[in-house]
């Protein structure tokens, strides 16, 4: 099996706080891998360490074997490297279309073109058109993002990193703050990406991640305690004790 | 009707003419006629119009704020004035283009400055920039001639045909041509991919980023495009006034520019142009009634115009003519002035 994206003992230390702890990650490629852990265990740490947001003080970062570890955030896109972000990161004044149209023209390398005119190129109008009647945004393209729903908000969200083609892609918490009666719509979006496209996903919903992931690691203290697929590491005492537990004494 | 040309349809529906727009210049083009008395304040509008929409470009779309923009616009005006006095370009446009490549050339070696940093930051970047030049050319006297300023400038004939007249009419057709021909190209600008990433930085640079934007690249491109337009503007000032002095570099002149767009409002381009219009106006009204403190009453409708927001009052402003129109046709009037989104 191939590996689309591994760190190599990371470390990353905030003063003295060490959040990431000597983590060295693989994820095979085409895998639905899940990274979990109780609330401060460094998850969207480790996120940001990958898409190039944070510097690892020590430590490798590899996608599909070449070293990214350097590499600023915008060329690791380039490289098929995107991700969404836990909280909305959207363009409040942009409208769907513009900030899909967006994503696209920098990907096909049109994002410096000062010259042609937005909505001129008929392979981008294609791909942007397909992208928003998938992600159902097809009716509220020309409204501005600040005044959508939340739901459609974080459709947006996604839709904007799926825009990138990433080959790996990385989902902070998809699901997170989305109401129930919206939450259908995100989930068969994030279950319907083609299978050629590794996805990393990090997720408090316990329920998600056992019906999505088919490898799962689980991060406590910055540290990797175990990794597994979603039987074994549901079986694991350790994890039972760490981090179900914790669940349990919440419920 | 197939999704994508749909798609292809809104996106450039900013893009497309509007009749306001077109409204818009055929008016400015009528006051050339209309008011013959006049040339020089409008000159002087359109110059401050083009300096505005400079800033316009950096502050209304990619989000830098700048306190020192003057600069660029002293940077081009005695570049436009050391040129005409020493015959090195004689001809006027070919000048201009000169002394705007000059503060071209300063952008782009500042703009690596000013991208870093907040906002805070690059205020104080960029109005040390303009201080320092400021200093520098007070300091070497023998070229800029110091607080005398550059004297004795001599225009020649623009293409070598048409001569500036005493009256200004020729400054003013000259400024209003270079002045529509620089906003064609920023409207295409704004508009192209290129445009619509600035206002991504500008909303959200860690988004921006995570689709493959590069942050610093654009911004960079941006600054030294705007340093470019702000040139022109100051060279534009040394062609029509026949004088360079060092007040093309103070700081009244970049803090008059952000009050111009507090006014007009930013990210549409016409901001920096209605701006510079009822700018220049009130000032011309409130030193007529006040010679002494117009900057009172400057400073009072811009805390009113702040406090009660600018959407609210075009709402106001067309009250009158919304009612009438209704009265008449039946229904609202079209506001011709496009909203700002700030």
């Amino acid at each position: 099996m191939t590996i689309a994206l591994e760190t190599q003992n990371l470390e990353k230390q905030f003063g003295g706080l060490r959040v990431t702890r000597d983590l060295s990650l693989k994820v095979e490629q085409g895998a639905r891998h899940a990274l979990i852990g109780p609330n401060g265990a460094g998850k969207t740490t480790v996120i940001n360490q990958l898409t190039g947001v944070l510097k690892p003080n020590s430590g490798r970062i590899l996608l599909e074997g070449q070293d990214i570890t350097d590499l600023p955030v915008h060329k690791r896109v380039l490289r098929g490297l995107s991700r969404t972000f836990q909280i909305n990161q959207l363009y409040p004044d942009l409208t769907p279309l513009e900030t899909i149209g967006l994503a696209v023209s920098e990907r096909l390398g049109h994002g410096g073109d000062w010259w042609r005119r937005m909505g001129t190129r008929n392979d981008v109008n294609g791909e942007i058109a397909d992208l928003l009647s998938r992600f159902h945004l097809l009716d509220v393209m020309n409204e501005a993002t600040v005044t959508l729903p939340y739901g459609k908000q974080r459709l947006l969200e996604i839709a904007v990193a799926i825009a990138a083609k990433p080959r790996v892609l990385l989902l902070d918490e998809p699901a997170a703050g989305v109401p129930e009666s919206e939450r259908h719509d995100i989930l068969a979006v994030v279950g319907s990406l083609p299978r050629d496209v590794t996805v990393l996903l990090i997720e408090h919903d316990m329920d998600l991640v056992f019906s999505f992931a088919d490898r799962i690691s689980v991060l406590v203290s910055g540290a990797l305690l175990t990794e597994g697929p979603p039987e074994e590491v549901a079986r694991d005492p350790q994890v039972k004790a760490v981090y179900l537990g914790e669940e349990a004494v919440d419920v | 009707m197939s999704t994508a040309s749909d798609v292809g349809y809104h996106a450039q529906r900013q893009a497309r003419w509007h009749y306001g727009e077109i409204a818009f210049w055929l008016i400015v083009l009528a006051c050339g006629f209309a008011f013959p008395s006049r040339y020089l304040i409008m000159t002087d509008i359109l110059r401050l119009a083009l300096f505005a929409m400079s800033l316009d470009l950096i502050l209304g779309y990619a989000g830098i704020v700048s306190l020192g923009h003057a600069a660029f616009f002293g940077v081009g005006a005695y570049a436009a004035g050391l040129l005409a006095l020493h015959g090195i370009v004689k001809e006027p446009v070919l000048a201009l283009i000169v002394a705007g490549l000059a503060a071209m050339v300063l952008g782009f070696a500042t703009s690596f400055l000013v991208i870093r940093g907040v906002d805070l930051t690059r205020l104080m970047v960029t109005l040390g920039i303009a201080l320092l030049l400021e200093a520098l050319a007070e300091r070497f006297s023998n070229i800029t001639g110091g607080t005398d300023g550059l004297q004795g400038i001599e225009m020649q004939p623009i293409f070598g045909e048409i001569p500036f007249d005493m009256f200004g009419k020729t400054g003013f057709f000259y400024s209003l041509a270079v002045l529509f021909l620089l906003f064609l190209l920023a409207r295409r600008v704004v508009h192209s991919p290129f445009g619509l990433s600035l206002r991504a930085i500008k909303n959200n640079p860690l988004r921006a980023a995570a689709i493959g934007i590069p942050v610093n690249r654009r911004l960079i491109a941006i600054y030294t495009l705007a340093a470019f337009y702000a040139g022109i503007a100051g060279a534009l000032f040394t062609q029509t006034t026949a004088i360079a002095s060092l007040d093309v570099f103070a700081m009244e002149r970049s803090a008059d520019l952000m009050l111009v767009l507090v006014i007009g409002g930013t990210g549409y381009l016409y901001g920096g142009l209605i701006g510079a219009v009822i700018f220049r106006m009130l000032q011309e009204l409130f030193s007529t009634i006040t010679p002494q403190y117009w900057q009172f009453w400057i400073g009072l409708v811009l805390v009113v115009i702040v406090l009660v927001g600018r959407q609210r009052l075009h709402r106001w402003v067309l009250y009158v003519p919304n009612l009438i129109i209704r009265q008449i046709a039946g229904r609202k009037a079209i506001v011709a002035v496009p909203e700002s989104d700030s």
